[in-house]
């Protein structure tokens, strides 16, 4: 995210309307579910339209348009109106695959703020591997036409082993692209990312390389360009101040209209999350069990219990917590104080010690790999 | 700076927020929550009025203090972090 939000009101500020997970790229890496074969029931144009005019009514400003691609949905012009009549601050969050520069002129009379375009790599070889398609001449060109239709642009460059050695290269190509924001964001690792940490996760000398460069960049591009810079977790002895709390400002909204306070959420174990066909936002927001459930600090355990910096960074991330310790309401292991951070720092160091030598080939994010993850996932239930 | 005609960047969106009580920036995926001093000033940032008339606009009202200092600050303020141009 390039800028901040402040403010706790109690109430969702941020709205991530996760339009569809159909996507023409095949990133390794993606946020997305695996389960994403999985959802075929998309809402329509009018419960989305009912989505925004509650979270708005709500004080939701900041609208992201995601997916999967965006572009996909046939009906992204529309929701772009309606998001602007309602008065939202929209941000099309998109691989510029599928637009061209009318679809770009169109947005912009639509209403559309902003967009975010996000390159895989500075150069065509390793963009259009990652991505598991030619699209890096056309990303350059799409980057042109938004700067021409006078948005402001992000470009987002999700950063790991395979590319961030290639950072400055990464930079100067927004230099000359004209990016008003550029965000380098270190992957996280759930779903696909954590599929394949293995060949993503960068070593510490890389992460250190990585990060003096970016600042060094940050000082001589002031007031010209702004470099967000998203550290590592893993290599941090503090937790990311995950959603900024649970239920606290954003509200995602996944193309089935399941609510979840992240869009990692569905990972969780025993939490039916609502879904936006039967349920209205308020209720969701105020009601419902999924909301409710880690917001604030009553549901804490000790060591975030008792933590001085509970309040700064809310115990980390829940999708974390239960990945690595089978407890969604244990402390984030990032954090020293966990008393599971000393496992996660030796998987990190395995990983950093065996990575140059696998040959293994990626796992992208496809329906078809979706689909096998889902069969291999019941055969280790039935093992189990 | 008193006879210049500031203007809000583009970048940036000025607008009402009826659920935070408030004047708020809006930017690619963030929001500055303005004071109601900030909102008063920001709200005559259109590019075609002077610092100078802003000042006396304010002053007519909200009367009964000097403002100037303030406001000068404030812009000097807003245009480090990029929100007006001059």
């Amino acid at each position: 995210m390039a800028g901040s939000l402040s403010s706790i009101s109690g109430k969702p500020l941020w709205l991530l309307a996760e339009l569809t997970y159909k996507c023409p790229l095949q990133c390794p890496y993606c946020s997305n579910p695996l389960e994403i074969s999985k959802y075929s029931n998309e809402l329509t144009t009018d419960d989305w339209f009912r989505v925004l005019r509650e979270a708005r009514a709500l004080g939701a400003m900041q609208l992201g348009l995601s997916g999967g691609e965006p572009l996909v949905r046939k009906d992204l012009e529309e929701i772009i109106a309606e998001a602007h009549r309602l008065g939202y601050y929209s941000n099309l969050i998109t691989s510029g695959v599928g637009m061209d520069a009318d679809r770009v002129a169109k947005f912009k009379t639509s209403g559309l703020d902003h967009i975010q375009i996000s390159f895989q790599a500075s150069d065509k070889e390793l963009n259009d591997f990652l991505g598991g398609t030619s699209s890096f001449a056309h990303k350059l060109e799409m980057a042109r036409a938004v700067k021409d239709q006078g948005y402001p642009m992000v470009l987002n460059i999700v950063l790991h082993q395979k590319n961030i050695e290639q950072l400055e290269d990464i930079i100067k190509m927004c230099v000359e692209l004209k990016a008003d924001f550029v965000e380098l964001a270190s992957t996280q690792y759930y779903g696909w990312s954590r599929l394949n940490i293995d060949y993503l996760l960068p070593t510490r000398e890389q992460v250190t390389k990585a990060e003096s460069i970016a600042k060094r960049y940050q000082t001589d591009l002031e007031g010209k360009m702004k470099i967000l810079y998203v550290v590592p977790d893993y290599y941090e002895k503090r937790p990311k101040a995950c959603m900024n709390g649970w239920g606290s400002i954003f509200l995602t909204i996944a193309p089935d209209g399941r609510a979840l306070p992240c869009h990692a959420a569905a990972t969780l174990p025993d939490i039916e999350f609502p879904n936006v066909r039967d349920n209205s936002i308020e209720s969701i927001w105020d009601d419902s069990n999924a909301f409710n459930k880690f917001r604030g600090f009553a549901w804490m355990e000790e060591p975030c219990r008792s933590c001085p910096e509970k309040e700064k960074d809310f115990g980390g991330c829940r999708c974390q917590a239960y990945m690595m310790t089978g407890n969604a309401a244990a402390a984030d292991p990032v954090c020293d104080k966990s008393p599971h951070h000393a496992e996660l720092q030796a998987e990190v160091a395995l990983i950093e010690k065996t990575s140059a030598n696998k040959n293994e080939p990626l796992i992208f994010r496809t329906m078809k790999n979706s689909k096998k993850y889902q069969i291999d996932k019941k055969l280790n239930l039935s093992q189990n | 700076m008193i006879n210049q005609m500031p203007s809000l960047s583009s970048m940036y969106r000025f607008q009402w927020e009826e659920a935070q009580s408030s004047y708020v920036l809006l930017y690619p995926e963030g929001m500055v929550k303005l004071s109601r001093t900030a909102g008063e000033i920001l709200k005559r940032v259109t590019g075609k009025t002077t610092v100078k008339q802003l000042v006396s606009d304010l002053e007519t009202e909200f009367p009964g203090s000097d403002l100037e200092p303030d406001v000068l600050n404030f812009l000097t303020e807003a245009k480090k972090n990029g929100w007006i141009s001059f």
